[in-house]
Formats: structure tokens, C-alpha cells, sequence
């Protein structure tokens, strides 16, 4: 291949290293309007009075907005295909505040300063409720959040707002009570994970404004235009054909930005005063107003025989989605569905879960999605279930991963068309010289090295419902235009789908211009996530190049006066193989644009029915300091296999990236409440994310396998790569210590008093 | 937020006591910490034009004025003579390079703060602050003293023949420390004394004075009951970052490293 | 009230209030590569360089700029360009968002210290935040760019 699997810059990198004006706040009008939110310092209230009068007289104050500006149709701001798994519980503003940081009232005027005061002057008198704070007792919890009689689930998740369930399956093959019961050894424990933040370094941000037309323009840092589109129409309640949704450059998201978390305050405030306007999250509501990773507590049961074949997994999962469902019941689901597959041998699973609401702020999603907390627990279990049998961690999974071919009972009957994850084992324990490594050496000076291991898997789009579609058209000089509605958020898809575009097409990069996001232009596409772009608009490219060479070869040979049989297309020239004859790219291009009756443009669409997981293989190196329990990452290697990589430079980056992200997950973030409910996890200062010099060396390296049925032989790589640190990193402790941590993160605290043989 | 009405660049420290005598007067250092409350301030005087950002050396004290930045005391020469690599040690965690070459000495030194590495660092030498109205006291009774509208002008340590280590525990690299640990010895009127400074406990630092003569080649397990002797007269408490009783241990086991590592250099 | 200070080489002046930060007043001047992350001092996002040194303009009062040099990413286009073409062929400049605060420092860096180690290198980084590429394509494109300048040198 010429350009796939090449290292290719990115097609905006100059833009974004010379620091040009693209994202969202740098293209706002400077006549728009200031927009700030009011928020609730109580977990669980009702809103008996507004006064404005004072806030109103504020010089420069706009209008001042409440939930009896509101219509009363409640919707769900997750950014998913409609009908939305995910329940109606919202409004824009809501009489009832759930969470502290809730939303009360919507302030807008023309300066940042008016508003700030504005905000001061409002009085509201509450009617403070009991808060349900904990996850662990809010189903059938005589406190409901949701007592409302216009929620609404539009999809048979089994949820239940009378009974604080946002959803609730169950999934099994095989006897697995009987099967654990044969077993010879049986692992039986509950893991925790808690609630992450995305934190992107652009916070959410959203301007809005009215066009000549009398449309709603929403310009925002999101993943999902379409969705956002279809969401404002429903919060607001106008028809579809009045928004219009624009994505700039995204300054990162990672699933935070699935969710339609600022777009309506701006557009509630347009539409209602015709003005343009804009909000600007800052850090602090970025972490107190958001859509972080769902907390969840795993209950897993593992079983293996005599000798390490594991027979049996048994999960349980209770999803904390605290205030709102976004997400809710779809994230779950991959707590099970892309942890229990990793093991080939099982006869038998069973899962089963609950989701429910508390008064925190809503979760949403965040890289992983699910999977990562349902992998941290069960790559734990098997890690318990290695020491418990003496045996080597690695050893165990060489004897039980899924291997390609196999059928995969618990992913969906679908069968692993392409697996290196062997081969992906085998690679990481070279890198990391597991054997002379492996179980832990002593330092001296108190310090103590040891390694530990973790596999993940994930899906490459969700199967039979994700739907791209792509667009490109031939122009003067014969450049192309590639129209997508995927969203590039940092992560390069402009780019490798362009360089897909270029290789069909047998062009140059320079050739192909990308078209950003615009929904009155681009071609549908449900958005960037759940791994799909690769994968899934991958395909709507490969499919529209196909249809488009037809298109460039017919129209060669009609300007040839010669049947399209005889005609071949190289890339530049549309040549007459009989005759030698030929005309160029640019001449067609040129061409068509007069006197002519067929539009030189192809549009193509994929879905897949199934969702081919990529798989990786994590191992993490830690010194431990017994006598603090301090730990220090020493080196975490990575062996992907996600398909034929499309971009290596770009798979590399998004891996560390990824792996950053868990070793933060894995170490110190940690969404922290007050009993009151109150989040103090709101800022850098206190919400530590890994700085340079916290992530030790990370080396990365491909196994590929060829997936049959995606782009060249690719899968996904953007969210299985944040999987295995906590995991491994919690191996190497338990490797290095005997302590085996079961709550994340794993403190120098709690290893201290493990190895003391106390619990934190 | 915070709200700044007025402005002023005090052209001497006598304008700037004067300015500062005013209930929402407030001096400014480098803007790190003070960004973040909500204080409502009058008139905020700035003292970057006073000549205070320099750090003099003589024979007997570094004189360091109270606009010096964090970076400039991290890179001084004659401090890293004296004390080895103890100085940059409490001061390269703070967040980045940036902020120190902004945050200003006398900024963390007048705030006393409970995380403060700057002030469990300076509290265990033998340092002095210079105040405009309230003449020169020594740093550990200052660290007592409310906030009140007198003007820090300088840091003086006294130079003595007197050996540094400084250690911390932190979550992340750049993170607000754990637990901050800063030890000192030498000889004070003829006895052998410890200086032990334990900050982020996570109240403001403290320091403990002991006159022990400790032989060079004492066991571990005789220093560790010195170690938690010293560790034993701090108060702890609980936050998100540790537990009080995690804190004293951190307290006893950076102690004792500090003590060791001393004890080894005299060797 | 008025402030006059040098930005990016050019004389300018600004209208601004007794607590505007120096943040807002560059964005407002056009220098869209002044980015806030925080808002707490922790990101490294805003930095420019004051006089010279890297600074965070999220935490400096306008006002006390008078007279003081002043210069974003617009102010060293060339040197941007070229260690952003080491960023970007590493795919490391992923979202962009942080690069232009990364870039001064790292600009600053290679001013103030000759030859750093890896260590140095992180270190002197260590404020600058990214939450997209876990810093090793960041600290490939440095090491490189190092090199080519070393390269340069003799």
C-alpha cells in the first residue's frame, strides 16, 4: 500500500502547531452574548421561588432564564441513535436540582462581569430533599430522582424510574452455578472503580446564533453534530429542519463530548432573544457539570479446573449514573460483553446488571465505555485466580485467550475473524522481559520491582445500528472533495480517511481536500464513537471510491467516445487500453463543469453487522517503596493488535495517549464527594491528571491481524488503549506485595496498609 | 472570583504600607493563589518596581527579597553551595517551570500555607522575615502571626555551618504534597541540634528543635526511635490526599531517611 | 485604564480593568493561540513569554504589564513551524489545543538549557499538560528536534 498504513502528518497540523484561530471560542462573534448557568448547591431539592427582580437590573443583563421558560417535554442529551437507549429524564432546566452543580437558571448578557453579578443578585429558595448518595442502596430506595411522570425510556433497557433503575439485563450461556461448582479453584470478589473525567484540555463550549433563514446555528466541540441536531430540535421543541450544527476543530474529547452538555443553554438563549450567544465552560464545571465515566462496582466469579483452563466467569454489575441516565444502559452492557470473550475456553457465563440513579452529576461516556471498568475486574479476578493457584498470570491466559476463529458466546455469538491477541502476548512479554522479571526483585533500599499483566478487547463500532456515510465529488483540476460527518477531535480522522480516500483513488494526500463537520452539508454519520470512524466511515470511503471511479471511468469514456470496457482509470488519466488514448483527471474534472448532466459525486453508506474487537496485551513495571507504599511506573509496554494500521504515527499517539489515561485512572483520579454531595474533585488543583513526568516510559508496538470485513484489513484503536494499566498496574502490585487492591485507584495509601495487613 | 478595582505600582515601600493600611488594600506576589479566592479588593498594590526581586549574599545571610520568584531561589547559586540540592529539591515539584518563574518567595511565605514546600523548607534553617513596619522576626514565629497589614519585604537566612535535606510524598509529581518533610543539623552554641520542619500535614509547617548528640555510626533501628520521637510531637490530620495516620508514619519514615542521609555525609 | 507594552515585537496598547488577566487582553488582540485549560495555574495552556521567561497569562494582571515584552506563539512563527513539523511527524500534536503553550515552553527550554537530558527535558515540562498523546510522541519530536539543531550547530 502506498498511503495506508503509512505515517502521514495529519492534514490540519499546521493549523493546530502554529496556533491559528479554529476552535470553537477563537471563531465566535465577539457581539455575542455571555452565557452562564446557575447551579444548585444542594444534591437534592425542589425550586420553590426565583427572584430576579435585582439580577434583572444589572446593567448589560440579557435575559435571565428558569425552568418555567422550559418546555416540560423531557429528552435525554446522550449522543446516541435515535430511538435513544438512553431515557427521557431531562429538561433544559428543571423545577427538581439533582446533583450539586445542577442546573437553575440560565444567565445572559454582554459581558462576563454583568453576569457574574447577575448571578449573585438571584434568590432561590429551596425545598432541600434527602439526597440518595449511594449507589449500593438506591434501587427500590424509598428517595426517587426521577419521580417524575413524563420520564420516559424509549427502548426495553428495563429501566425503572419508580424504582431508580436506569436499567437492568440478563445475559447467560451454559450452567454457570454448576460449572463454578466443578471447579477446582474459584475466585469470588467485588472490584470498584470510580468515576473519571474525560478532562480534555478544551472544555466543553458552544456559540450559537440565528442566520437569514431564521435557523438555529449551533456551532460546538462535539462528537456528534447529527445527534446534537436531533437533541436541540427535541429539548426545544422546533422541528429539525430549523438547526443547523457546525463542528470546528475539537480540542479534545474522549467521549465527554458524546454528550449534549452546553449546547442547549446558548441555543435556549438564541432562539429565545434571536441574539447570538455563547458559553464557555470553565475547568470547574467541566468537573462539577459533566459527563464523566460511570462508577461501578464488579462482582465477578472465575473459575478455573486442576489445570488453569478457565471454565466459567460470572459478573455482576451495579453502574452508578447518578443524576440522568446518559449512557446508562448502553455502558454497562460492555462491563460483560467485552471482558468475559476475552477467554476462550469458558463454558459457560453469566451476566447481569443493574443501573442506577443517585444525586450525583450524570456520567456519560468516557473512552472505554464500560469496558474498562468490567476488564478491570475481571483481568483482576484471573490475576487473583493465578495467585491463588500458584501459577504465572501469564502462563494462565496462554492457556485460555480467545484465538481467531472462535466463537465468542459472549460477545454477541460473534466469532473472532481476526485475533493476533497470542501473538500480542507473546511480543509484550519479550518487550518487558517478563520471565527473569516476573514475580519481583528485591532493590534494596526498601524498594521492591515487579511486573503485571492485563489484556483488553473492545468493538470497532456498534454492530448493525452505527451508520457513516461519505461523500466526494470531483473538481476543477480534478482535486477531490471528501465530505464526512465523522468528527475529528484530535484523533486524526480527517487524515486516515483521507489516506484511505488516496489510496482507492490512486491519488496524492494533496489531492483530497476534508470537509469538516456541517450537518446542512455533510453526509450523514452517527457521529465519532464507540470506535467506529476507522472501521465504519472507513468503509462508506472505501465504498464511495468504488462508486466513484465507475462515475470518473464512464465519464472518461463518454468524453473518449469508447465503452466503458475498454476504459481503465489509474488515478490520473482515464485511458483507452484499445487505442492508447486518454484523458487526464483534471480534464475531466474541468469538463463536467459545463454541459453537463451527471453530477461527478458519489455517496456511499456503511453498517456492519458485527463489530470486530481489536485486542492488546498491556504489562506495566512498578518500584515500590515498602516502606511508604509509594509506587513509581518504571515502564509499560503495549502490544496492540487493532487490524492493519491505518496511520502508525497516529495509532502510536493515540495508544499513549490512552495508556496515559489508565495509568491516571489506575493511580489518582477519583471523582471525591463530601456526605452533602458536594464534588471536590473541581479543578487541576485537586482532580490530578498525569503530568510528563508520571507516566514513566511507555512503549508501544503492533501485532495485526487482518480483519476481513474492515477498511484494508483495519479495526478500531481509539478506546481499547486506556484497558489494561489499571489492571496491570494492580497486578504488579499484587506481584510485588501480596497486596491486591480491589478499589481504584491504587493509593501509595492503600499499599502502605495493605502491606501492613490492614485495610485503608 | 476575585475583583481588583484599583491598581497601584508603589514607587516606594513607605507608599506601599501606606496603601496597604486600607481594609481591601492587599499586596500582591505573584498572583497564584490570590486569583483564586473571592476577596473583593479596593486597591492592589504591586511591588515589582521596589527592587525586591533579588536574592544578596554576604558572609553571613542570603538576603532574599519578597518578589524574588520560586525559580530564581530554585537556581541560586550560592543557596545550592550551601545546601546542596535541598533547596531546588522543595521547589521542583511545584507545578512547572512557569509557574515558579512567577509565584513569588514572599507570596508563599506571607500566605502560609498548609501545603506550603517553600515554608517547611525555610522554616527548618535558620530564617528570619523582614517586615516593613514590624522589623526582622524569626520565620517560625511569623508563621504563628495572623495575616495583618504590615509588608513583607525580605527572607534572611543566616548563614551557619548547618547541613539541609528535604524530602515529600506526593501523588502526582506536581501535585500539593502528602506529606513535606524538611530536616536541618548543626551545632548551636556548642550542642549538636535537629531542626525538624513537617509540613502538608496537612496543616501549615511546624518546626521542632532538638538538641540530640547522635553518634555517626548509630543502628537503624536506634535512630528510627529518634525518628519517631521527632515525628511523634506533630499534630495530623485527615484529607483527600492521606489519612492523619498515614501522614505520621510518611512523617517518621522521611525523617529518619533525612537523619540518615546527614548522619552518612558526616561519615 | 491604559497599559502600553510590547507584543510580539509591536508597540501596542490596551484598555483594561484593575483585574483583567493578560489572558483575556491577548485573546482580545487577536492572539487566538492563548489558550486557558484551567484557570487554576496547573495546565500550562496560556503560557507566553514575559520579558523573555515563560509565564502563565492566565495569573498576570494586565495592569502590571506596562512596559514589559510580551510574546505568544503568533511572535515566533518560524521556530513554531519548524519544531511543529518534528510535533506533527510524530501525529503529536494530536488535538492542538495544548501545542501552542507546549511549543513556547519548549522554545523557552531550548533558550535556557543546553543539552538536556530526558530528565531535564521532562522536568522542565512538567507544567505543560496534554491529556491526548501521554507525552512520549511529544518528547520524540524534542529529541529530534534537538538533534537537527545540535546538527546545525557544528
Amino acid at each position: 500500500m502506498r498511503i495506508v498504513n503509512q505515517p502521514v502528518p495529519k492534514v490540519d497540523a499546521k493549523a493546530l502547531v502554529t496556533g491559528q484561530g479554529v476552535y470553537t471560542d477563537d471563531l465566535a462573534p465577539s457581539d455575542c452574548l455571555i452565557v452562564k448557568v446557575l447551579r444548585s448547591p444542594h444534591a437534592h431539592a425542589l425550586i420553590k421561588d426565583i427572584n430576579l427582580t435585582r439580577a434583572l437590573a444589572v446593567p448589560g443583563i440579557e435575559c435571565i432564564l428558569t425552568y418555567e421558560d422550559c418546555p416540560d417535554k423531557r429528552f435525554t442529551m446522550a449522543g446516541q441513535s435515535y430511538p435513544e437507549p438512553s431515557p427521557y429524564d431531562r429538561l433544559i432546566l428543571d423545577q427538581r436540582v439533582r446533583f450539586v452543580g445542577d442546573a437553575v437558571a440560565v444567565i445572559a448578557g454582554n459581558s462576563k462581569e454583568a453576569v457574574n453579578k447577575a448571578m449573585k443578585l438571584i434568590k432561590v429558595k429551596y425545598e432541600v430533599l434527602e439526597p440518595l448518595l449511594d449507589f449500593r442502596k438506591a434501587k427500590d430506595n424509598p428517595v426517587l430522582v426521577h419521580p417524575e411522570d413524563n420520564w420516559q425510556s424509549l427502548c426495553p433497557v428495563g429501566a425503572d424510574n419508580k424504582r431508580n433503575l436506569c436499567a437492568h439485563e440478563e445475559d447467560s450461556a451454559g450452567d454457570i452455578d454448576s460449572v463454578l461448582d466443578s471447579c477446582e479453584y474459584v475466585v469470588d470478589r467485588v472490584y470498584h472503580t470510580k468515576a473519571n473525567q474525560q478532562a480534555m484540555m478544551e472544555t466543553f463550549r458552544t456559540y450559537t446564533y440565528l442566520d437569514a433563514y431564521g435557523r438555529l446555528n449551533i456551532v460546538s466541540s462535539t462528537q456528534v453534530p447529527f445527534h446534537v441536531r436531533r437533541i436541540l430540535a427535541n429539548a426545544l421543541d422546533i422541528p429539525k429542519s430549523k438547526v443547523r450544527v457546525i463542528k470546528p476543530r475539537i480540542g479534545g474529547g474522549f467521549g465527554a463530548k458524546q454528550t449534549v452538555v452546553t449546547e442547549v443553554y446558548p441555543a435556549l438563549v438564541t432562539w429565545k432573544t434571536g441574539k447570538p450567544a455563547k458559553i464557555i465552560y470553565t475547568r470547574e464545571e467541566s468537573f462539577i457539570a459533566s459527563s464523566p465515566r460511570h462508577e461501578m462496582e464488579v462482582h465477578v466469579r472465575v473459575g478455573a479446573d486442576k489445570d488453569g483452563i478457565i471454565k466459567g466467569i460470572d459478573v455482576y454489575t451495579l453502574s452508578n449514573t447518578g443524576a440522568f441516565g446518559e449512557h446508562g444502559p448502553t455502558t454497562v452492557g460492555l462491563s460483560g460483553h467485552k471482558s468475559i470473550p476475552l477467554y476462550g475456553k469458558a463454558e459457560a457465563f453469566r451476566f447481569v446488571y443493574d443501573v442506577v440513579y443517585t444525586n450525583v452529576m450524570s456520567a456519560g461516556a468516557y473512552r472505554g465505555y464500560g469496558a474498562t471498568q468490567g476488564i478491570f475486574a475481571v483481568e483482576s479476578a484471573v490475576n487473583e485466580l493465578a495467585g491463588k493457584m500458584g501459577m504465572d498470570p501469564v502462563v494462565l491466559r496462554e492457556k485460555n485467550i480467545v484465538r481467531e476463529g472462535q466463537v465468542m458466546p459472549a460477545y454477541y455469538g460473534e466469532t473472532a475473524n481476526s485475533c493476533a491477541l497470542d501473538r500480542c502476548l507473546q511480543r509484550a512479554k519479550e518487550m518487558i522481559d517478563w520471565d527473569s522479571k516476573y514475580p519481583c526483585r528485591d532493590m534494596g533500599n526498601d524498594k521492591v520491582r515487579s511486573v503485571g499483566v492485563a489484556m483488553a478487547m473492545q468493538g470497532s463500532g456498534i454492530s448493525a445500528l452505527d451508520t457513516a456515510s461519505v461523500g466526494i465529488k470531483v473538481n476543477d483540476d480534478g482535486f477531490y472533495s471528501l465530505m464526512i460527518g465523522a468528527t475529528d477531535m484530535g484523533t486524526g480522522c480527517d487524515t486516515i480517511l483521507a489516506q484511505m480516500a488516496a489510496e482507492c483513488l490512486d491519488c496524492e494526500m494533496e489531492d483530497i481536500i476534508v470537509h469538516g463537520v456541517d450537518t446542512d452539508s455533510s453526509p450523514y454519520d452517527c457521529g465519532s464513537y464507540a470506535s467506529s470512524t476507522t472501521y465504519v466511515t472507513g468503509m462508506a470511503v472505501v465504498r464511495t471510491c468504488e462508486a466513484l471511479r465507475d462515475k470518473i471511468c464512464a465519464k472518461g469514456a463518454a468524453y473518449l467516445n469508447c465503452p466503458v470496457g475498454d476504459i481503465e482509470f489509474d488515478g490520473n488519466q482515464v485511458v483507452n487500453l484499445k487505442t492508447g488514448e486518454s484523458i487526464s483527471r483534471a480534464e475531466i474534472g474541468n469538463r463536467v463543469m459545463c454541459s453537463n448532466e451527471d453530477a461527478l459525486y458519489a455517496s456511499e453508506a456503511f453498517s456492519s453487522p458485527i463489530s470486530p474487537p481489536p485486542f492488546m496485551v498491556g504489562m506495566a513495571e512498578v518500584e515500590i517503596d515498602k516502606a511508604t507504599g509509594q509506587l513509581e511506573l518504571i515502564d509499560y509496554v503495549a502490544v496492540v493488535d487493532c487490524g492493519t494500521v491505518v496511520n502508525p504515527n497516529l495509532a502510536r499517539v493515540q495508544t499513549e495517549g490512552g495508556i496515559a489515561q489508565g495509568i491516571g485512572m489506575a493511580l489518582y483520579e477519583d471523582v471525591v464527594y463530601s456526605d452533602k454531595g458536594k464534588n471536590y474533585s473541581n479543578s487541576f488543583m485537586q482532580y490530578k491528571i498525569p503530568s510528563r513526568l508520571d507516566v514513566g516510559e511507555i512503549r508501544v508496538e503492533f501485532e495485526s491481524s487482518y480483519e476481513p470485513t474492515g477498511p484494508f484489513g483495519a479495526k478500531s484503536i481509539g478506546e481499547i488503549v486506556i484497558n489494561t494499566p489499571p489492571p496491570a498496574i494492580v497486578n504488579a502490585v499484587q506481584n510485588a506485595t501480596g497486596v491486591m487492591i480491589r478499589e481504584l485507584p491504587v493509593t501509595s495509601e492503600k499499599i502502605y496498609w495493605g502491606m501492613r495487613g490492614q485495610n485503608l | 472570583m476575585l475583583t481588583i478595582n484599583n491598581y497601584v505600582k508603589a514607587k516606594s515601600l513607605e507608599e506601599a504600607y501606606e496603601l496597604n493600611q486600607a481594609r481591601n488594600a492587599r499586596v500582591m506576589g505573584g498572583m497564584m493563589w490570590m486569583r483564586l479566592g473571592n476577596a473583593k479588593v479596593q486597591t492592589i498594590i504591586d511591588l515589582s518596581d521596589l527592587g525586591l526581586d533579588q536574592i544578596e549574599e554576604n558572609d553571613h545571610v542570603f538576603k532574599i527579597g519578597a518578589m524574588c520568584t520560586l525559580r530564581q531561589l530554585e537556581q541560586h547559586e550560592g543557596l545550592r553551595e550551601m545546601y546542596g540540592d535541598a533547596i531546588a529539591k522543595a521547589l521542583h515539584h511545584i507545578v512547572g517551570v512557569q509557574f515558579r518563574n512567577q509565584a513569588t518567595v514572599g507570596g508563599s511565605i506571607y500566605g502560609r500555607f498548609g501545603f506550603s514546600d517553600v515554608l517547611t523548607c525555610l522554616l527548618a534553617l535558620d530564617t528570619f522575615v523582614e517586615l516593613y513596619n514590624g522589623g526582622t522576626i524569626r520565620l517560625s514565629e511569623f508563621v504563628n502571626h495572623k495575616s495583618d497589614k504590615d509588608i513583607l519585604v525580605s527572607i534572611i537566612i543566616r548563614k551557619s555551618n548547618r547541613k539541609l535535606r528535604y524530602d515529600s510524598i506526593r501523588q502526582t509529581k506536581t501535585d500539593f504534597p502528602v506529606l513535606a518533610c524538611a530536616v536541618v543539623t548543626g551545632p548551636v552554641h556548642g550542642k549538636e541540634t535537629w531542626y525538624f520542619s513537617v509540613g502538608a500535614r496537612p496543616m501549615k509547617a511546624a518546626v521542632l528543635e532538638k538538641e540530640w548528640e547522635i553518634p555517626k555510626d548509630i543502628s537503624d533501628e536506634q535512630l528510627e526511635i529518634y525518628a519517631k520521637e521527632a515525628a511523634s510531637q506533630f499534630t495530623y490530620g485527615t484529607n483527600m490526599r492521606g489519612s492523619a495516620k498515614y501522614r505520621q508514619h510518611l512523617a517518621e519514615v522521611l525523617i529518619l531517611r533525612s537523619m540518615r542521609s546527614i548522619l552518612e555525609e558526616g561519615r | 485604564m491604559e497599559v502600553k507594552f510590547i507584543l510580539n515585537g509591536k508597540q501596542t496598547a490596551a484598555e483594561v480593568g484593575a483585574d483583567t488577566i493578560l489572558l483575556d487582553v491577548l485573546r482580545s488582540l487577536g492572539c487566538h493561540s492563548v489558550k486557558c485549560g484551567c484557570e487554576t495555574t496547573n495546565c500550562g495552556l496560556c503560557t507566553v513569554w514575559i520579558d523573555g521567561r515563560s509565564r502563565l497569562s492566565c495569573s498576570v494582571l494586565a495592569a502590571a504589564m506596562e512596559g514589559h515584552e510580551i510574546t505568544t506563539l503568533e511572535g515566533v512563527k518560524e521556530d513554531a513551524e519548524e519544531f511543529g513539523r518534528f510535533l506533527a511527524n510524530e501525529g503529536a500534536e494530536q488535538c492542538g489545543f495544548c501545542s501552542p503553550g507546549f511549543i513556547m515552553n519548549v522554545l523557552a527550554m531550548v533558550k535556557e538549557l543546553h543539552n538536556p537530558d530526558i530528565e531535564g527535558i521532562k522536568e522542565y515540562l512538567s507544567g505543560n499538560l496534554c491529556r491526548c498523546t501521554g507525552y512520549m510522541g511529544q518528547l520524540r519530536a524534542i529529541q529530534k528536534y534537538l538533534q537537527s539543531k545540535e546538527e546545525v550547530c557544528s
